[in-house]
């Protein structure tokens, strides 16, 4: 569904992302591994269409869209959960939603009221404070409203970007749980992660950046095996 | 002079001034809050509107038409003075400002740009207009019998309009920025413009359109004033803007509450001001204002925290 | 600090010789009225450098200082209150006096940034533009718009300057003592201080300077100079007038300092040149001379808003962090401001 191959992307002089080749096919739970720094987020970003690469290419269906503005790449059916929520404080948790749903402004009412029912129902927590300004929900609640965010789009693919970040063990559990929950509701999902034991917890397959470039790449279960042993070079930068 | 009698009625006009540096404001703040930076040039923009007012009224006198009465004349002033000037505006963006934006230049680059386009504009109308003011002959259009009696003031039929224009149209963008989708995407793009983006927003449109509308809005108060005060210079943007933007400035640039708020404050204040002391040194109140909030509440009335050593 | 590139020596040169041949071989004395002028203008233009170029603080109203600097000559030498200090004795007193204004002025507008600090200091010339216009009353302060004149020419045992001639070679030497003023306090401590502050004033002050007393000397010692500029005005114009110091001329300063190249010297003293001698060569089209100075700002601006001879060190444009895609539309502001 998702294939970066040989993708290189540079922040002004510097070459971030060195090498990036990984692929997603329909009905998975991919995950990417690394530590800071390792490139992570920009790896996002250029799939997005956020960031340009300087080469390689990235297809979408077998599209390619690494030469299209973001608002085209995402009208193809891409969502995205960022990195630290980003969701709109100063708008309601309704107001963010309807957001999510932007790119679907051609779609019949009914389809949007069916949407906002299966976030709701994911998340009951936004319905009780669909009124509210999403600046002043919780962390847990915020990362809730992002991925509902994002499931407005009825993306095909959607791309999480660090989504157990600064967020208690326990929601983090939960988060996964949905993560896992709208994956068998038919969405295709690529999780980026620094949590490697819970991300391979959900995945079927994983691949390990380090440094821009993809060092590991194998079934989520033989990564979990190893992982013992990769802990430490996981855990380190 | 009885400082009382004339009070009920400097309040009435300090409102209706400050409607329309509510107005003017809007486009200031609605600039401001999606692109972080002050159109200078916006003075002008309501300065062209003022222009293109007159030169409708002026069209419609001229052709001896009988009939005329505001409740068709003033809308019909409106309509081309907010075309114009909302068209103005998305040619300055997509030509002295995109590309510096888009270039991530320092702050210093668009406004300077702006200044630029602020000196090209005053001095492209006074070559191609002439340098001697204009003047909007209301009272043709409104006579001066007609006046109202409000809370113990007579106040004329025109100053009603102008609250009741400028309200209807604050009213309108309020309305716009808050329920519909195109509002959300405004307000989406100016809180976070790579989310936005990310969302599927196209954020050069909405940023063209925010220009269109705060220009727009702009060009409405120069007809509203060229309406009231009658005479219209190439000038008039200079004073009337570093108003307008004190007014948005005061209720806490890029809150759109807050530049309504702002103007209507600033209205009132200026206008018992001048009742109470020198009319000479009016404009020395808003730079007042302007300086005080900026030093002791830089956040406006209505405005967030803004955060310590944030990146201009 | 870097020295000028190869032929910025040569156009270094070339503006010497030029300044201090030109009057002597000049086709009229009007002429060398325009080089007095650019001497003048020069002068102004590295006072608002040091404000502008070095410390990055973005004064829209130093047109003010001007002023100041200019009325308080008036007050100090001339009948309006019958004080006649001599030309040397006034002018230190008048740069100690506008420093002090300088300090005045920027104190408010410290925790300001970028477009704020603008703002305030065009309200403040405003303001003092105002004050200029109106003070003839309920007392007689500055002469109100009919402003002050038979201001005493500058004089020096005995000689008194009465022609284009001499007073182009006194603002000459005010130039000469300023630029080399200018390169001292760049390539010192505070010039340090400064350029930090500029870059980034968060990391500066986490480095340990001062930035309230770095900004402060900036406005300070960029008002003094501009206190000396506004002694040779009115001693030279023999008057002052209210309508000396409008916005539009601090604007004209700031096209100077940014037209050459912001924090580049040499690209100052270029700015005020071309921008004082340009509208004398093109006089038949002074109409359209404002026209084509806001026209000059917004190209200068999009095609190249380092100036002309690029100013050292300041990047007008920084290096874009991402390569953004078209449809993005610069960096995303930071979120939750007023």
């Amino acid at each position: 569904m998702l294939k970066l191959t040989d993708v290189v992307t540079h922040y002004g002089p510097i070459r971030v992302l060195k090498s990036v080749t990984l692929e997603v096919r329909v009905g998975e739970i991919v995950c990417l591994l690394g530590g800071n720094a390792s490139g992570k987020s920009t790896t996002m970003k250029t799939i997005l269409g956020v960031v340009r690469p300087t080469a390689g290419r990235i297809e979408f269906e077998s599209q390619r869209i690494d030469r299209l503005p973001s608002e085209s790449i995402v009208r193809r059916g891409i969502a995205l959960v960022p990195e630290a929520r980003r969701i709109f404080g100063r708008m309601t948790v309704w107001e963010n939603l309807s957001m999510g749903a932007f790119t679907r402004q051609a779609a019949p009412p009914a389809e949007l009221a069916q949407d906002f029912e299966r976030v709701y129902a994911l998340f009951p927590r936004l319905e009780e404070r669909r009124q509210q300004l999403g600046g002043t929900l919780s962390g847990g609640e915020q990362q809730m409203l992002a991925i509902g965010r994002a499931l407005m789009a009825r993306p095909r693919l959607l791309l999480m970007d660090e989504p157990s970040m600064g967020l208690a063990p326990a929601l983090v559990d939960q988060v996964f749980d949905i993560i896992q929950t709208i994956n068998r509701q038919g969405t295709t999902v690529l999780v980026v992660e620094q949590n490697a034991a819970v991300a391979l917890g959900i995945a079927s397959r994983g691949y390990v950046l380090q440094n821009g470039r993809i060092v590991l790449h194998d079934t989520a279960a033989a990564l979990l095996a190893a992982d013992h042993i990769r802990r430490a070079y996981l855990g380190e930068d | 002079m009885d400082v009382l009698q004339i009070l009920p009625q400097q309040l009435v006009f300090g409102l209706a001034l400050g409607t329309v540096y509510g107005l003017i404001a809007l486009g200031y703040t609605m600039v401001y809050g999606i692109l972080f930076m002050i159109n200078f040039a916006h003075g002008e923009i309501f300065m062209i509107g003022a222009y293109v007012g007159w030169w409708v009224l002026t069209a419609l006198l001229n052709a001896k038409l009988t009939g005329l009465h505001p409740v068709w004349v003033v809308p019909v002033m409106l309509v081309p003075a907010m075309l114009f000037a909302g068209l103005l505006g998305v040619c300055l963006e997509r030509f002295a400002y995109r590309p510096l934006y888009l270039r991530g230049a320092t702050r210093l680059g668009p406004l300077i740009s702006a200044i630029g386009a602020s000196i090209f504009l005053q001095n492209a109308v006074m070559l191609t207009q002439g340098a001697r003011m204009k003047v909007y002959m209301t009272s043709l259009l409104f006579p001066r019998t007609w006046r109202v009696q409000v809370a113990g003031a007579s106040v004329s039929a025109l100053v009603l309009v102008m609250i009741g224009v400028a309200g209807l149209m604050m009213w309108g963008l309020h309305l716009l920025v808050q329920r519909t989708t195109l509002g959300r995407s405004i307000r989406a793009v100016a809180e976070d413009r790579e989310m936005a983006a990310i969302m599927g927003v196209n954020v050069r449109r909405v940023i063209a359109v925010t220009f269109f509308l705060g220009s727009a809005l702009g060009g409405a108060g120069g007809v509203l004033v060229g309406l009231y005060y009658t005479q219209i210079d190439f000038f008039m943007g200079y004073s009337a803007g570093l108003k307008a933007f004190t007014a948005a400035v005061l209720g806490g640039i890029g809150n759109i509450r807050g530049a309504m708020l702002g103007g209507l404050i600033l209205g009132l204040v200026e206008s018992l001001a001048v009742t109470f002391m020198n009319p000479a040194y009016k404009d020395v109140v808003a730079f007042a204002v302007l300086i005080l909030t900026l030093v002791f509440k830089p956040t406006g009335l209505l405005g967030e925290t803004v955060a310590e050593g944030e990146k201009v | 600090m870097t020295a000028p590139a190869g032929w910025q020596r040569w156009l270094a040169i070339v503006l010497g010789l030029a300044a201090l041949v030109g009057p002597l071989v000049a086709p009229s004395d009007y002429w060398i009225g325009v080089m007095a002028r650019i001497c003048l203008y020069a002068t102004l233009a590295l006072g608002l450098n040091i404000v502008v170029g070095f410390a990055g603080l973005l004064d829209l109203g130093y047109v003010a200082f001007f002023g100041i600097g200019s009325y308080l000559y008036a007050f100090l030498a001339s009948p309006h209150f019958g004080l006649h200090l001599p030309f040397f004795v006034a002018v230190p007193v008048i740069v100690v006096l506008t420093a002090f204004s300088g300090i005045l002025i920027g104190a408010p507008t410290l925790r300001l940034r970028g477009d704020y600090l603008a703002i305030v200091t065009l309200g403040f010339g405003e303001i003092t533009y105002l004050l200029l216009i109106n003070l003839d009353r309920p007392i007689n302060i500055t002469g109100g718009p009919s402003g002050i004149i038979r201001i005493d020419p500058p004089a020096l045992a005995g000689f008194v300057l009465t022609r284009n001639l001499e007073y182009h070679y006194l603002f000459l030497a005010a130039l000469a003592l300023t630029l080399v003023a200018s390169a001292r306090l760049r390539n010192s401590r505070i010039g340090w201080a400064w350029q930090a502050i500029r870059e980034d004033e968060l990391a500066a002050r986490a480095m340990g300077i001062n930035t309230t007393v770095a900004k402060l000397q900036a406005f300070a010692i960029g008002a003094s100079f501009a206190g000396i500029g506004g002694s040779f005005l009115a001693s030279w114009q023999h008057s002052v007038f209210p309508d000396n110091f409008l916005f539009t001329e601090s604007i004209n300063i700031l096209a100077m300092v940014i037209l050459g190249g912001m924090g580049n010297l040499l690209g100052v003293v270029l700015g005020a040149t071309l921008l004082v001698a340009l509208p004398e060569v093109f006089r038949d089209f002074q109409v359209y001379r404002l026209l084509v100075f806001g026209l000059m700002l917004m190209v200068l601006m999009v095609f190249r808003p380092q100036g002309l001879l690029a100013g050292e060190g300041r990047r007008e444009e920084e290096p874009e962090p991402t390569p953004l895609v078209e449809s993005e539309a610069g960096p995303g502001a930071p979120a939750g401001s007023g």
